[in-house]
């Protein structure tokens, strides 16, 4: 019963246009060879929801013209500076951009995973980014004298597509201690994930493991994609790519210079 | 004894912290970051020091929500936030310049201000270019407020303004300036800021970090920053150089 698919693109099938699609931030797991592989699909009209944050995800699937909405609390190259497709893409008003706050989007998701309409949240009265959110409400706390607080209405994407260290036949994912990948997987319909290799034997035999496992009840497809999450670390494992993401932050500053960065990293490179 | 400016900040930020059981540093700030493992130093080992991004200077194994869930327990006393613009009410703009429905400049995004803004007793402003168009009468866009209505939850909020020439705190809705850092007026602190500030009749000079501080920083704090910090702390302190 292994849930691990013959190639990235059959795992990445259940990934359709227009869907509401979560991922997570860039020190959890970015699945970046699933995210070169839906663009040279041409995946179109993504509902993108960054957990809580995104960087070079983002601004390439926004660059390739792959996202109508965009959900999260910032995007942006850290030490290389702003993501300049992400940028050009707000100052164009070529996406729909839903600013958020990142605690309002893991909560918002934790309400997916209990099954509940929404999520209370303290903060956000009396900000820009509640005031822009015609999605959110204040209501007078009912078990409160005079105290105000927003809901959020629980996030249920459609999948949820990120990377880890290893897979077992059964479906296991181990994810160590990043657990918002099993809130995003536990509140979507939907799992995809690609993992760096295939741990022999089952993860959840081991307690040591078993705690930081996602169980592969909630897992629907699996892809092997050695050091899937370059040129993004996968903490504990592998740094980031320094010298890429530099050469990526020059690149993409132009519209022209993005398009060749794609020719070269993304059509060229075949999955393997 | 010869200092960089850096340090002087870092130096600054640690008296601001204070004696505290918690602080958490955000992504891309290594100044703060400094002055955190530096108030630990000088602690013993207390305060708690957590660096987002460093698996070694973070105790967290609940996933990214943590950090806030944390915050909303009362469990962070202090935090740092910067702005695009920060405004004379303590306001910060981590969003956009312009109208909301055409923006002419973009930044990142809000990240977690709009909530830690509000539920950490002590958040150290940060922002290392003071001009005019980062100092503003007004911010854009509010991501988190610098004051709430009194019927609004809130046991946090802004303390204080560090900037590369001087120290503002921030009470009752407004900044006071502190102290100037050497090499720096208070005649060029007012032509670089766009708001409105209070300040004593003489406005004393930020102190120097002493050559205790000065060494602490650089043989024992430094070599721990490298494992986030590499960059700066090469730079600044040349470690690994």
């Amino acid at each position: 019963m292994s849930h691990i698919a013959k190639s990235l693109d059959e795992a990445l099938e259940i990934i359709a246009d227009g869907c509401m699609l979560v991922v997570p931030r860039e020190v959890s797991g970015v699945p970046m060879d699933a995210t070169r592989a839906l663009i040279r699909r041409g995946i179109r009209q993504l509902h993108l929801v960054a957990l809580p944050t995104s960087s070079l995800q983002a601004d390439l699937l926004i660059g390739a013209g792959c996202v109508e909405t965009l959900e999260t609390s910032a995007v942006s190259l850290g030490e290389y500076g702003p993501a300049p497709r992400f940028t050009a893409a707000i100052l164009a008003g070529s996406i729909k951009m839903k600013d958020a706050t990142c605690p309002a989007l893991h909560a918002a998701l934790q309400a997916s995973e209990k099954g509940v309409p929404f999520m209370p949240l303290r903060g956000l009265i009396g900000s820009d980014v509640l005031k822009y959110r015609d999605d959110w409400k204040v209501i007078d706390s009912p078990f409160g004298d005079n105290d105000p607080i927003v809901l959020l209405p629980a996030i249920k994407p459609d999948v949820a597509l990120f990377h880890a260290a290893m897979a077992d036949v059964y479906g296991n994912i181990w994810i160590g201690r990043q657990r918002e990948l099993a809130t995003m997987a536990h509140a979507a319909e939907k799992t995809v994930v690609t993992v760096d290799r295939i741990h022999p034997g089952n993860l959840l035999d081991n307690p040591t493991f078993a705690a930081g496992t996602l169980p592969g009840f909630y897992v629907d497809r699996i892809a092997l994609t050695e050091r899937g999450a370059w040129p993004l670390p996968l903490p504990d494992y592998y740094a980031a790519d320094a010298a890429h993401l530099a050469e990526y932050a020059k690149m993409a500053a132009t519209e022209q210079g993005f398009a060749e960065y794609l020719d070269k990293y993304v059509y060229e490179k075949q999955a393997a | 004894m010869e200092f960089r400016p850096e340090e002087l900040l870092a130096d600054q930020i640690a008296q601001l912290i204070g004696d505290v059981r918690h602080v958490a540093v955000g992504n891309a700030s290594p100044i703060p970051a400094t002055a955190a493992l530096l108030a630990r130093e000088r602690g013993n080992g207390r305060p708690y020091v957590s660096l987002l991004g460093s698996p070694k200077n973070t105790f967290w194994t609940d996933g990214a929500r943590e950090l806030f869930d944390c915050a909303g327990q009362g469990r962070i006393d202090v935090f740092f936030l910067s702005g695009g613009q920060i405004d004379g009410h303590g306001n910060i703009n981590l969003v956009e310049i312009g109208e909301h429905a055409h923006p002419k400049v973009r930044f990142p995004g809000s990240f977690g201000s709009a909530y830690l803004y509000y539920v950490v007793p002590k958040v150290i402003l940060f922002r290392t270019e003071h001009s005019r168009r980062t100092l503003v009468p007004r911010v854009d866009y509010i991501s988190a407020p610098g004051a709430s209505e009194p019927n609004v939850f809130r046991t946090g909020g802004p303390v204080a303004l560090i900037t590369n020439r001087c120290l503002f705190s921030f009470t009752d809705g407004r900044f006071t300036l502190q102290s100037v850092h050497p090499g720096h007026t208070v005649e060029e602190v007012i032509e670089h800021t766009g708001f409105d500030f209070d300040r004593p009749a003489q406005v004393p000079e930020t102190p120097s970090p002493s050559p205790e501080t000065l060494r602490l920083m650089r043989e024992t704090v430094a070599p721990q920053l490298a494992e986030l910090y590499p960059q700066f702390a090469a730079q600044v302190f040349g470690v690994g150089v």
